[in-house]
Formats: C-alpha cells, structure tokens, sequence
C-alpha cells in the first residue's frame, strides 16, 4: 500500500464489511485535523463513546436512581455493553486495567461488539492496555500522515454491505493459512488471534474486490494492518537492503514482485515480511514494544490511582455523593440524613406508602477509605568502571537479597543505572522480579560516572511513579565519584554541582531515599551528596549482602 | 454463538487434562494457567461449560443448592422444584467490587422498599460450579483475601451493614494470567490444586490446524459442531464414568510411597502437595480406565499438582516446571 492515506481508507473499509470477526481498531493519534477526519469517517459506524473512568453502571447497566426514587418502583437502564455494535473509546491510553479487561471480556463474549480504541499516547509507558491490543484486528498509526495527505472519505454503505453479503463465499486455501502461520512465526507473534485476525482482514479485503479467492494483495495488506504492530521480532533483511524503509515502500521491492502474481500460492512469505516491515518503521516498533512492556508492568495499579479510595483501606466518614457502582453505600448515614425530612417530604407526597422511607439522591452517602499506597523502590545503581571494579558484584548480591524482600512485602521494584556517559531506566516498576533479576544479570560495568544524570532518570521515574499512585523510595548504589556532568562533559566539578543539585530536588519532593556507600574508603562528598538528599547514608560492609539487606530494611522501617 | 468445543481445541494437552481432572474430582482444587496472551485459556474455559454435566438445583436457590436442606434460610425458598442446570461457571472480572463477591444489602430494595434483603454475590452462582478469575494476578489484594477465606472453608460468611449471612461456596477456582506482568501471591497460589503452563505452539502444521478449525467454527458451523459436539458427548461420558469409578481406584501402599518420595525429594512446602498429587493420580487413573494407581499415573499428574508449591527462589529463572522433572527422573525411574 503505497498510500498511506489510502491504507487508513482501506482499513475502515475491511472494518465496516466484517467487524464481528475484526473486533475493533486501533488507532494511534494525536487529537488534531487528520484524526477529526478519520473520526468524520467513523460515523458510519453509529459509534457511542466510551471514556476511560466510564462507570459499570454505565458500561453494564444497573439502577435509575432518578426515576427509582421518584416513582417508588425500581427502574433500571441498559448498559452500552447491552446493546451491542460499535463503541469508541477514546483517550485509550489512560484505560484502566480493569476496564480493558471488562472490554476483552465483553469482545470475547458478544460477537456483535466492536471496539474503535483512540490512543493518544505522548510518551514512553503510556499505550493501549496489552488485552486489547491483543484483540482489536486492525492498526493505524496516523502520527506520520499530513494534512495534505488526506483526503474527505466517507465509507461507501452501499458497497460495504455488497462486500459483507460476499463474506461467506471467499474461500481460504491451506497455503493462504500456511502463509500467514509463517509470517506470524517468522515476526515472533505468539499468539494465535493475530493469525486468525489477519485472515480474517484478507478475507473482507477479497470480499471487497468482489473476489472469491483469496490473492497476493489481500494477504499482503492483511499482514500490513493486522500482523505488523505486533511483531516482535524483526526478520533479519535481505542482506543488500538498507534499513527497513519507512512508508510509502521505495519502488525497488514493488519491483520484486512479478506483475502476473495473482495466485495466493506464488507470493513467497518474505514479501508479505516485507509488506509488514514496510508498514512500521523500525524505531516505531521498538518504541511500541517498550510502551506496551512498561504498560504491561504497570499492572494493577491504575493511572492516576487516588490515595483516597472508595474501595479499600482505612474507613473514612461518609460523605454525599452518587449511588453508582465505584462506591458502597453508606446505609445508616444515608437514612440517617434522609430521617428529619420524613415528615415534610411526606406531607408533599400524599401517595407514598405508610412505611416507606422517602429518600432524595441528595441523600445518599458513600464510605470512602484512606488506601495503603503500593511502594516502589527504584534501585540506582552505578555501574562505573570506579565502582565496577570494586563492587559491583557484591552490589548486584546486595541488590537480589532486597529483591526477595521485596517480592516478600509485594514492593514494585525499578532499576536505574548509570554509567559511561548516560544513565536509563534499566526495569520500569514491576512486580515482576524475573524481569528484575534478569536485567540486573545483564548489568555492564565500567566506563565513566554520570551520578547526575543517574539521580535525574531516578527523580523523574520517582515522579512518574507518584503520578500513577505509587509511593517512590531511591536506593542509590555508588560511590560517589561522579565525573560526568548532566552535559555528558568530562567535567568533575560540574558533575559534582549537578549531582548535589538534583540531590536537593530530590529532597524538595520528599522522596525518602537511602544512599549506600559502595566506596573502598569513605568519602566525604558522598555524604555531602546524602545530606543534601536528605538521605540516611550507611558503608556497604565488606562481602556480606546479607547484613546490608537487614540494614536496609531496618532503615526503610518495615 | 456457542462456545468453541472442548475437543476441538489443538494441542495443550496438559492443561486440558488438568481441567478434565478437576471435572472427575473437584476436591482437587482449582488450575492455574499461566502463559502467553493468545494460547487459548479463556478458550479453553469457556468450553469446559458446555462440556461439564448439567447439576440438578432447587429452582430459585441462589447459591445452587442441590436439596431444599441445603439451601440457606434466608433465600426463604419453601418449594423443592428441581431443575436441571448446566454446571455454573461464573466470571470474575478485575476491579469488581467486594460486594459483587461476597454478596451484600440489597440496595435496590432497601432504598425503595424499606426491606432488608440479601443480594447474593459471585461466590454464591459458583457454587457446586466454577469460578473463573482471567489475570489472576492483577486481582486487587483485597478481592484475593476473600477468596483465600472462602477457598478454605468452602463457606462464605458475610457480616456487614446489618446482615449475618451465611452459604456455602465450593467452587473449583480456575485462574489465568500472563506471568510476565507480576507474580501472585504465594498464599494464592497454593490455593490452587494443579498448576499448567502453557506456551504457542511452536510447530507450524499445529497453528495451521488451529486457523482451521477456528475458520470451520466460524463459517461452517453447523457441520463443524456436529462433528465435535460428538467428541464433546464422548469426552463428558468419559468424565462421567471416571466419576463413578473414582471411589473403587485401589491406592497401594508403593503408589503413597512414590507419592510421599517425589514430594520429599522436592522439598515441597505443606503437606498438600502429597495430597493434592494422590488426588490427581488417582482421577487420572479413573480416567483411564485403570483400577490402581500406577506409577505412570503419578508421573503424569506430578509436574501439575507440585510445579507451583516448590519453595519458590523468587529469582530463580529456570522455572520449577524443570526441577520437577529433573526429581522426577530420579525418584521414580
């Protein structure tokens, strides 16, 4: 698909001939011009919204409380889920897991839903929950496309119902399924549905076409919009071509294609490879793979998960608010607010029975509970060549010992390490201690020591795991011989300016923190650096992980 | 639609079996199936409704009760019709509420009607059936301490906002999850009798048969769950029958032994890891037919019913599934 606009065309199309067996699309864009056009095109569809704080009242149905009040008799309302078709639910990327469950559920269960998820993630870590990229078909990145690319569309209805009454007629060959079994394979698709769904799309492609049978070009765009986001593996290239070529595709691989291919039996599977690798450039890819692994070791903690619940922890008073499925009911505060009204509001409602409690909405009251917040404990560990020679190792044990407490006390854990001239996010927050264990295994010594740049990917890991709810604590592993500035200049004094500078941010926000000297001497700008943290500083002794681990714990007060 | 046939579904051979064990045998426990998104375990559950064999229930009975003195009081069921249910398998999603779980005022009725009603909850439909938990260990912390409770006791106890209410609630519990997005709890995960992993096929012939017959289900139905329902009506009168001969599987003394042996070599925490195995090799044993527990039986059944309760190296990579096999080896040659 040379187009990129025509794919976006295409693949509205193939969603609105066969959306029961597509399930849905994914469709990754910024709010702006293009998307308001795709969104235009969508209302063919007689999409109804969803968004990600939607009630189970709302998405199930449950209580009219409005009219149950008002009447004295229970009325219920239907829930969207209830009533089948497409839904959109946008801002995709904030979903909460339990949401996206509750949608793959419904998907699972109710063939006659589809689900059009609008993401708009920005940055690293945010995505569309891993349950529904598993099960919406089809894919669209519109980040690339320009304004002057597109085109007004509308789904042509008349055709799209010709297609749909063709469906059943496509016949799909053993090669057709060998073909696609093969690409899945050789793109490190695990799953089963991504195969299935790809059939499916080349399927309503044919159907499409008006043909029975299924050809190169149907399994080709199949694998485009339904396999290729989901690699995870990129097959090695052919050994003359450049890097995998963003879209439209140069012309040098339409070329490779034979003009009379029109058998689905002739196209070899390194082309419908081609067409996938074709369809994301290769930074896209690794960029997706990172947001759905960080997305996916988020867990259960929801984005922007509140301190004050309404559903577990500590009893807080009651307080009004709505009867909806998020809270539970106070029943005793609530009567007790309805009772000094009973005498006026009967004498304005003759008709109640004699027993009835009268009750306004204004009435209800809901418990609320002040929840204990998940931990998270972001190890920083300086993996310098100073510090690699060392003690590295004993802080790599030192490290594992923490993490069997962690997995203990059901911590989240994160590792950042810096050394040469840059530090990463080696582990976002997890649960997942194999993940831990593996990355810290594969941990590299040696080179320079960008503390600065260390404690700054710790801060805003720190930060970003607040904003999701979480409460960071740092564990910093150096020893404190930092020569490396924010800059990545070989700078001791700047490195060292910079470092107490975020040290004193780090303080700023009250991130209880905990810096352990891994030094064979003690140093004084270490405990300098700790102070300015605000930090307990404690020597890392000699060869024995175990007793740092009891020091430890008994420092972070558990 | 209905549900995709059990037999149809290709290949995991082990966690069909384990499912098929706690159909003969609820007493074992549950399963746990860990692995890949897209290997079939919802598929897999789903099926195993249509394929289990209908309970008789008291009409009306919240928690499907099987005689009128069972059914708890304050349903205030005085009539003891019986009807034939399909085998309840009921599902848990996360983020659900625990009122939905255990049960609790029934609001509804209370703000309209003035009356004090008890609206039963999740445990309460599972009970004598199923209950099905997908990413089980994303499942809030608390949701899974009532489950814990309840799992044990095999009663759900409710005292809140007024009610004393009190039901059983004995239910296989069948858990799924993706272990790459966090670890459940250890007290969770011995609540569970069998454990599987399950992986893609890596075999290409394997996933192509499984486009196959998903294309069949879903273009060429009617023939197609002709075919399989079939195999289904046989797979459930096996069932049926390993049931009745459950009781008369002779357990030898070397059977206890091997069983005793493999747990000791493993260092398996508890002693449910023995009972849970006999358990299991004894419904795989009236599975086939055969009158004693062989060793073959507990061979068979061990991976499943220990792999999870091995004292756990939270660090340990290689998985437990390996040493299991490695003991087994060398404990029953």
């Amino acid at each position: 698909m040379e187009d990129p606009w025509a794919r976006v065309t295409v693949a509205l199309t193939l969603l609105a001939v066969d959306p029961a067996a597509l399930r849905g699309l994914w469709l990754r864009a910024r709010a702006g011009p293009v998307r308001a056009r795709v969104h235009d095109a969508l209302v063919a569809f007689a999409p109804r919204k969803l968004h990600p704080n939607i009630t189970d009242d709302a998405l199930f149905g449950g209580l009219d409380l409005a009219a149950t009040l008002g009447t004295g008799t229970m009325h219920h309302h239907a829930g969207l889920l209830g009533e089948g078709g497409m839904l959109v639910l946008s801002m995709a990327e904030r979903c909460p897991p339990a949401l996206a469950v509750r949608l793959a559920q419904a998907l699972d269960a109710q063939t006659d839903l589809g689900l059009i998820a609008l993401d708009e993630a920005a940055q690293d870590g945010e995505g569309l929950a891993p349950a529904l990229c598993e099960r919406l078909g089809l894919f669209l990145d519109l980040d690339a496309l320009a304004w002057a690319d597109t085109a007004p569309f509308a789904l042509p209805m008349d055709q799209i119902a010709q297609a749909r009454a063709r469906l059943s007629q496509v016949r799909v060959t053993h090669d057709a399924r060998t073909q696609v079994a093969g690409v899945a394979v050789a793109l490190g698709i695990d799953s089963m549905r991504a195969p299935l769904l790809t059939l499916a799309a080349a399927r309503a492609h044919a159907a499409w076409r008006g043909a029975t049978e299924l050809e190169a070009q149907d399994l080709a765009l199949a694998v485009a919009l339904v396999l290729a986001h989901r690699a995870t593996a990129v097959p090695d290239a052919p050994p003359d071509d450049t890097p995998p070529p963003p879209p439209p595709q140069p012309p040098d691989d339409a070329a490779q294609t034979p003009p009379d291919t029109d058998s689905a039996q002739d196209i070899p599977d390194d082309m419908l490879i081609d067409a996938a690798r074709a369809a994301l450039p290769a930074g896209v890819l690794a960029q997706l793979q990172a947001g759905r692994v960080a997305r996916a070791a988020q867990g259960q903690s929801s984005s922007g998960a509140v301190r004050k619940s309404k559903r577990r922890g500590r009893p807080l008073p009651s307080r009004a608010g709505a009867l909806d499925s998020t809270g539970r009911v106070d029943v005793v505060a609530t009567l007790r607010q309805a009772a000094p009204w009973q005498k006026l509001r009967r004498q304005s409602r003759p008709d109640a029975r004699a027993g009835q409690v009268l009750l306004m909405p204004s009435d209800i009251r809901v418990r609320h509970f002040r929840a204990q917040t998940d931990r998270v404990l972001i190890f920083v560990v300086d993996a310098s060549g100073s510090s690699a020679l060392a003690r590295l190792a004993e802080a790599k044990g030192a490290i594992e010992l923490m993490l069997a407490d962690a997995y203990a006390t059901r911590d989240h854990v994160a590792l950042v390490s810096f050394r040469g001239k840059n530090a990463d996010l080696s582990l976002a927050p997890t649960r997942s201690l194999v993940q831990a264990k593996r990355q810290l295994a594969g941990l590299p010594g040696g080179g320079g020591t960008p503390l600065a740049g260390g404690l700054q990917v710790a801060l805003e890991t720190a930060l970003h795991a607040r904003g999701h709810g979480m409460a960071p604590t740092l564990a910093l592993l150096t020893d404190g011989r930092g020569n490396i500035a924010l800059d990545g200049s070989a700078d001791r004094a700047a490195a060292g300016t910079d470092a107490v500078r975020l040290a004193q941010l780090i303080a700023q926000q009250g991130i209880p923190a905990l810096v352990i000297d891994t030094g064979l001497r003690p140093n004084p700008h270490l405990a300098s650096l700790s102070g300015h943290m605000g930090a307990t500083q404690i020597a890392l002794p000699r060869a024995d992980a175990r007793a740092l681990s009891a020091t430890l714990s008994a420092a972070f007060g558990d | 639609m209905t549900p995709f046939p059990f037999s149809a579904i290709v290949g995991q051979d082990e966690m069909k079996t384990a499912m098929i064990l706690t159909a003969i045998d609820p007493r074992i426990g549950g399963v746990l199936v860990f692995g890949d998104r897209g290997t079939g375990k919802s598929t897999a559950v789903r099926a195993l409704a249509a394929l289990l064999p209908p309970i008789d229930v008291v009409a009306g009975c919240p928690c499907n009760s099987a005689t009128l003195a069972d059914c708890p009081d304050w349903a205030g069921i005085t009539q003891a019709d019986i009807v034939t249910r399909p085998t309840p398998v009921v599902d848990m999603p996360l983020g659900v509420s625990e009122d939905r779980v255990t049960g609790a005022l029934d609001i509804e009725r209370a703000l309209t009607r003035g009356e004090k009603a008890f609206q039963a909850g999740l445990l309460a439909r599972a009970n004598r059936g199923y209950l099905y938990i997908d990413e089980v260990n994303l499942l809030e912390d608390h949701i899974v301490d009532l489950l814990l409770d309840v799992a044990q006791s095999g009663e759900n106890v409710v005292e809140r906002e007024g009610l004393s209410i009190r039901h059983p609630a004995r239910f296989v519990l069948v858990g799924s999850g993706n272990p790459e997005e966090g670890e459940l709890r250890p007290q969770l995960l011995d609540r569970f009798g069998l454990s599987v992993e399950v992986s893609s096929p890596r075999e290409i012939e394997t996933r192509i048969e499984v486009m196959r017959r998903r294309d069949a289900y879903e273009n060429d139905h009617a023939a197609f769950m002709a075919h399989w329902q079939a195999e289904d009506a046989g797979l459930r009168a096996q069932i049926l029958a390993a049931r009745a001969a459950l009781a008369g599987v002779q357990v030898s003394n070397v059977a206890l032994h091997d069983c005793a042996s493999v747990c000791l070599a493993l260092g398996s925490d508890g002693l449910r890891g023995e009972l849970t195995l006999l358990a299991a090799a004894r419904a795989m044993a009236a599975f086939a037919g055969a009158d004693a527990i062989t060793r073959e039986h507990i061979r068979a059944a061990a991976p499943m019913a220990l792999r999870h309760r091995l004292r756990r190296d939270p660090l340990d990579e290689a998985g437990t599934g390996a040493r299991v096999a490695r003991q087994l080896a060398e404990v029953l040659p």
